[in-house]
Formats: structure tokens, sequence, C-alpha cells
């Protein structure tokens, strides 16, 4: 296989694992003051996302870092065009990072209540803003010999924001169930109620934003050349069901990983329809940025690919074995006991 | 002003922001690691109230070192993207292996220090914040790196309209970058060291804790001490560096206008940019330049003139920062060695006119570690990859001035706001001094050990 696919399908899997994982830390920060009943409730719910959190947004800086590195033509225009929508995303995780610290350093609610506008903002505007990009990037940006012809505004645009609608519902219906997952009675409950809903929410704007796909981009082309690609939105669609079902049933662990799953695939469903194009222009594909055209030379994909082989497993082994220490449900009495950091 | 001049007074501007933050980061996580450890070596409870009071400041300002770090890596494709078309080949690389080899590993077991006292062993505690510390300092080596590379571009090509990275191992072991790291890591253990004997020295002069804070302040003092002494000696290797490579900043640096051979150090010096000269020279060294940029006495050195004006770096700024950065480094090795010696002594809270003074000092390693990023950056000018790509070749295209006015507003309020907050909550929380309750973990320790 070509090093350029290597990283191609690396930088997919990167975005993937950082929508998954941060994912829920996103759908945690936009829902918890919603299902809070008082500051404990809220209390006990950012501590499930707080050792945590932190590690899910290095997958972001990786992705970045890996863009940069193996696609350096893409990372100077992508990042350059998006300027905007990039400069309020950094914006919004700086505020939620901060928010997330500080919250807790005092105890009137003048305080806690500001941080918590902070943690809301600052996961709201990432999760909609992300999917407003990568619509963006689904449909093509308009580039051409003279660069590039967009503004914040343009972005904009329905199906940039269907996207983004999308994925801030997936990201809720995500952390809703991760919060039903590692909280216990009214909390888990209510958490639980509305994943229910808000799952009905995200299957429509599912089937809309499939639907709309058609029409607003050519990631289909990819699927009708290779049929058998069909697999992956096939199996979307299919864990999306099952998150779904799993709820239903009361099985949240399922539920929780089948949400997993479908977000993986989701990412993936879109990544494959833009193979080879990282960055595809609507004006003419031969401005396109593809991963042959904007790559690092074939000695630094080889670095970089050793260095992927040897790390990314190392990392995926330590963060499991976090993940694993902090298995058990936070309760209040876990925040009573000053045992909660947050 | 344009992209250009708005995209460099940004980078200036978060990128000295940031380095407010992270510096304390490095130093700061290794005597919170060397207290833990302390305590679960010997069971001394103070340890752990050490370990758990240095750690709350040290994770209010671990917290703005990590967000205002993102802001690092987006800009170079926000506002620098022909460099980073240009570069990215090779530059792109060490920022990567730094996201996967050491933040990872830092932003995860930092979530395991903070939530998990009451969850895993005291040893596996301890190797939590070892591991953040080693982390946090194998990070500061990789971005180093490529600043290296910045300074000292080996290991490369010019081929297909960019630099390609040709050796790896090139980049990996340029003696520039890891002067530069030793150099920068060292730095910030002596504004770690200043910052715990400062806040010591405020509670030590209110007699609140005096045990503890004499016992923080010895353990910082010693670490000062070695810290200290060993940027200044790492700053002349670093020195000798840059006089061989980057000829144009060590002669902004000390501002020669003529080529000398068996220059003299003068002590006293005032820049004239205008006339190409300097209107003061007094308390000479003889050879002393000399040896200070080569080791040898007789070596010659060059000067600004040697080269055309527009391959020159801003004199004035590159100038008066080094100097400040060198005096100020003097100061400190005198302070450390000074607190090293009282605080190995009885009476430490009786010399009240020193501790004074170790508090006002407290922020005076802070403003080496800028003035030093100065020296570094301002002295590279006109270049961005010194002898490869010109800063004002490296801007964005598709990046408007009106864009970037937004930005550097956005970001001067945004992070105007964050130094507020944080200093708000530093000194709030370094007045209180230390009121954990620790009976939690105790209890945990003991139930382990049965």
């Amino acid at each position: 296989m070509e090093f350029q696919v290597i990283w191609f399908i690396l930088w997919a899997v990167l975005w993937a694992v950082y929508f998954m994982l941060d994912g829920f830390d996103f759908g945690a920060g936009m829902l918890y003051r919603f299902i809070a009943k008082d500051e404990t409730q809220k209390r006990v719910m950012l501590n499930t996302i707080g050792p945590v959190w932190d590690g899910n947004e290095v997958w972001l800086i990786t992705a970045g870092g890996a863009t940069f590195a193996a696609f350096p033509t893409t990372y100077a225009y992508m990042f350059s065009y998006l300027y905007s929508a990039l400069l309020l995303v950094l914006f919004s995780l700086i505020i939620r990072g901060i928010s997330l610290e500080f919250r807790g350093k005092s105890e009137s609610p003048s305080w806690t209540g500001r941080w918590d506008t902070g943690i809301f903002l600052g996961s709201l505007l990432p999760a909609l803003l992300f999917g407003v990009a990568f619509g963006n990037i689904f449909q093509g940006l308009p580039i051409d010999a003279a660069g590039y012809h967009g503004s914040l505004l343009y972005l904009l645009n329905p199906y940039g924001l269907l996207t983004g609608v999308l994925f801030v519902l997936l990201f809720l219906v995500h952390g809703s169930l991760w919060i039903t997952l590692k909280t216990a009675d009214t909390i888990s409950e209510n958490a639980a109620g509305i994943a229910k809903k808000l799952w009905i929410a995200l299957l429509v704007v599912a089937v809309a934003f499939l639907v709309y796909t058609y029409f607003a981009t050519h990631l289909y082309q990819n699927y009708l050349e290779n049929p058998v690609l069909l697999i992956v939105p096939v199996l979307a669609v299919l864990s999306l069901l099952a998150t779904g079902v799993f709820s239903a049933r009361g099985a949240y662990l399922k539920a929780f990983f089948a949400s997993c799953l479908t977000i993986v695939l989701v990412t993936f469903t879109g990544v494959i329809g833009l193979y080879p194009n990282l960055i595809p222009s609507s004006l003419d594909p031969n401005y396109s940025l593809t991963a042959f055209n904007s790559s690092s030379s074939i000695y630094t994909l080889k670095i970089m690919t050793v260095v992927a082989l040897i790390f990314v497993p190392i990392v995926i082994a330590y963060q499991i074995w976090i993940y694993r220490i902090f298995r058990h449900k936070t309760t209040e009495l876990d925040v009573a006991a000053g045992k909660g950091a947050y | 002003m344009d992209t250009l001049a708005l995209s460099r007074l940004q980078f200036a501007v978060t990128s000295l922001f940031h380095f407010i933050f992270v510096p304390l980061t490095l130093g700061l996580s290794i005597l919170v690691a060397y207290m833990e450890t302390r305590y679960v070596r010997t069971g001394d409870e103070t340890y752990l109230k050490m370990a758990k009071f240095w750690g709350k400041l040290f994770l209010i300002n671990f917290a703005l070192g990590i967000v205002t770090g993102i802001t690092m890596e987006f800009q170079f494709g926000m506002n620098w993207a022909e460099y980073s078309k240009y570069v990215g080949d090779i530059f792109g690389a060490p920022l990567a292996i730094e996201a996967t080899v050491a933040f990872f590993l830092e932003s995860t077991f930092i979530g395991l220090w903070v939530f998990g006292w009451n969850r895993v062993s005291k040893g596996v505690h301890s190797l939590s914040i070892w591991l953040v510390a080693i982390a946090t300092n194998l990070s500061a080596l990789w971005i180093l790196l490529a600043n290296g590379w910045m300074q000292h571009p080996v290991g490369y090509v010019l081929r297909n309209n960019r630099a390609e990275m040709t050796d790896f191992a090139a980049m990996v072991t340029n003696p520039y970058g890891w002067l530069k790291f030793f150099h920068t890591v060292l730095s910030g253990y002596v504004i770690a060291a200043f910052f715990v004997m400062g806040i010591s020295a405020y509670h030590l002069l209110k007699k609140t804790n005096p045990d503890f804070f004499k016992r923080s302040f010895r353990i910082a003092s010693a670490f000062g001490l070695a810290s200290s002494i060993l940027v200044f000696a790492v700053g002349d290797f670093h020195a000798k560096e840059v006089a061989k490579i980057q000829p144009t900043k060590f002669a902004a640096m000390e501002s020669v206008w003529n080529t000398k051979a068996a220059a003299d150090y003068y002590l006293l010096v005032v820049p004239d940019t205008a006339n190409e000269r300097n209107s003061v020279e007094a308390v000479g060294i003889p050879r002393l330049l000399s040896f200070l940029a080569f080791g040898e006495g007789q070596a010659q050195v060059q000067g600004l003139k040697d080269f055309p004006k527009e391959g020159r770096p801003p004199v004035m700024p590159t100038f008066l920062s080094f100097r400040a950065m060198v005096a100020l480094g003097t100061l400190f090795v005198l302070l450390s060695l000074i607190a090293f010696i009282i605080s190995r002594r009885e009476g430490l809270d009786s010399h009240s006119k020193f501790l004074k003074i170790m508090l006002y000092a407290l922020p005076l390693p802070y403003i080496a570690g800028q003035l030093g990023w100065i020296v570094a950056e301002v002295g590279r000018q006109p270049w961005i990859v010194y002898g490869v790509l010109k800063t004002s070749d490296a801007a964005s295209k598709a990046v408007s001035p009106l864009q970037v006015w937004a930005s550097l507003l956005g970001f001067t309020l945004l992070y105007g706001f964050l130094a507020i907050v944080d200093i708000y909550l530093l000194t709030r929380t370094a007045r209180k001094g230390p009121d954990e309750d620790i009976s939690a973990i105790l209890k945990h320790a003991r139930v382990q050990e049965v």
C-alpha cells in the first residue's frame, strides 16, 4: 500500500477516534446543567468526564499534527481558508478547558454559574463547528487558481449547517448515554430518558443528512464505483439503530458502544467518499487537495509511519488502562467526600 | 498594518503568553513529584500536604499552559500557511511526534493524578506525576527541536518548491536544538524554584505554617541553585553555538558593528543604531567577547556592518533583551546561593529582609524567560528559517488583515481575561496556604497496606 494511502486512513482514524472520545465530553458538557437538580448533581456529572477529557482532546491535537506532518499543503490551506471558523473552535476549546478546571475553585453560585455557561458554549460550539467544517469539506470548498473564495458566512450554508446539527445530536446522544452509564439513580435515569428522546431527533437528522448528501456532494461516487464499500455506511446506519434499540431495552453499555461505533463509522463514511481528496474543490477538481498532491515526501511519511506504529498502540493501551481505573460510577457520595476534583 | 505585521504581532502575543505558563509546569511538576515520592518513601504526612498544596498551584497554571498551547499548533496553519507549506515536510514531524509521544502521556496521566488519589496505590499515584513531569519535559524537547531547526536548519534539501526532510537523525540530534532544550527547561526550573521560594517566603514572613514552608523553601533552594548555575553554563555553550551558526544574531546580541579580532567585552554599551555604532562603550574587559563567542581570546568576531542592512535583525530589542537576561541570570545564581546557605541553617524565618527580596524576586525569572525568547526570535530576523525562508514570505495569502485584526483583538481580550482569573486564583490559593483535607487519602493508603 502506498504511504499516502496509509496516512489518509490514519488521518481518518485520528478524527474518528477524536470525535468518539471528545464527543461524549461535548455531549455531557452541553447536557449536565439541564439534567441536574442541584449543584451536587452537576458536580457528579462533571466528575465523570474529569479524569479523561484532557486526554481525549489530545486526539484533536494529534489529528492536527498528523495533518501538518503528512499533508502539509492541506494543513496550510485548510487552516488558513477556514480561519474564522477555526478561530471560533479554538476560543471555544480554550473556554471549555478553563471553565472545567476553574469551575470548582470557588463555591459561590455566581462563580460556578459563569463557568457553567463557559462549559456549555465550549462544548456546543466546537461540536457544531466541526460539523459545519466537515460538511463543507464534504461539499468541497470554492478553490481555484486564484485561491479560496469563501468566508465564514459562506460556510454556514444549509448542508454545512445540517452536518453541524448532525454532529451536535450525535454527541448529545453519546454524552447522555455516557452520563447514564457513569452515574446512578435519578441522574442516570434522567440522562437515559434524554438519550432516548434525542435519539429520535438524531435518526431524523441522520436520514435527512444521507439524502441531502446525495444532492449536495459527490461522496457517493466512490461507493457507486466500489459497491463493496457500502458496508461502511450500512453498518453506520445499523449501529445508529442499535443505539436506539439497546437504549430502549435499558442495555446502556451496549447502547454506548453502539454510539461509539456510529460516530466512527459516520466519520469513515464521509472520508471514504472524499478519497483521495482531503479537501475537494467545488469549482474545479484540478485544484482539489488530495492525499497525493498535498502529501509530505515518502521519506517523511515513512518516518512518521514508524513513529505512529510504535506509539499509537502504547497511547491506546494506557488510555484504556485509565478508563479501567475510572470504570466505577460517580455518585453524590464521591463528590461529598471530596474525592471529586471538579 | 498588513496581514504579515499583524500575524507577527499575534504570534508574539500568543507565544509569549503561552510561555508564561509552560516553564513553571516544567519545573514544578518535578518538585511536586519529588515531594510525593518523599511521602511515599518516608510516610511523612507533611510531604503529602506539600504535594497537594504545590500541586494545586501547579494545576491552576497547567490548565492555562494546555489551552494556550492549542493556539500555537493551529496558528502555523492559520497565519503562516506559506511557511507551513514550505517547511511542513520537516517541521510538521516534530510537532506530530510531540503530540503522540509526549502530550498524550501528559494529558492522560494528569487525569489520574488529579482524580486518582483514592483509586490507585500510593506508588502508582506518585508514578503518575513523574510521568507528567517526564512528558512535559519531553514535550519541550520536541518543540525545541522544531524551533532548533528554524534556527539552524539541518537534514533537508530544497526540492519540489519546498524543504524536504532527508535526514531525520540530523534533525533529532541538531546540537542547536538540544542546547536550546537544556537552556529552556533549566530556565523553567529556575522559575519553579523562585515560585516556591517566593510563596514560601510570603508565609514565613507571616509566620503561617513555618515548618511546612521552611521545608518547601529548602527543597526549592537546592533545585534553584543547581538549575540557575546550569542554565548559565548551558547559556554560554548556547551563545557559542549562536556565534558560530547565526553571526548576525550574535552581533546584534552584543551590539558589535565592526568585525574585530581579540574583541573586548564592554560592561556598559549604548548602541546608536542610526549611525551604526555604539555611542558609549565603557568598562572593557580585554578579549572577553572573543572568548565568550569562540572560547579563544584571539578569535575574530563578525560585526553587523559585514552584513547588508536588510539581512540584520533589529539590534536594540535583541541587545537589550540579551543584556537584561544575562544580568538577571547572574542575580538568580546569587540569590539561590544565599537562599541555599541560609535555609540549611537555623532561623530562616528571622531573615525577613532576604525573605522579602525572595518574595519580590518571584516574577524576575519569568521576565528572563520572556527576554530569552525575544533574543531567540527577534534575533533570527529577517529569517523565519535561518538562511532558508524570510519571515516576509511566510504569512498566509488567503487571510485578510481584517481577519487577523479580529483574531488579534479576540486573543488579547480572551488572554487578558484568562490572565486576570489565573492571577486571582493563584494568589488566593497561595495566600490560603495548605488547608487540604488529606484524611481520605491517608485512609485509602492504610486500606491499601492491609
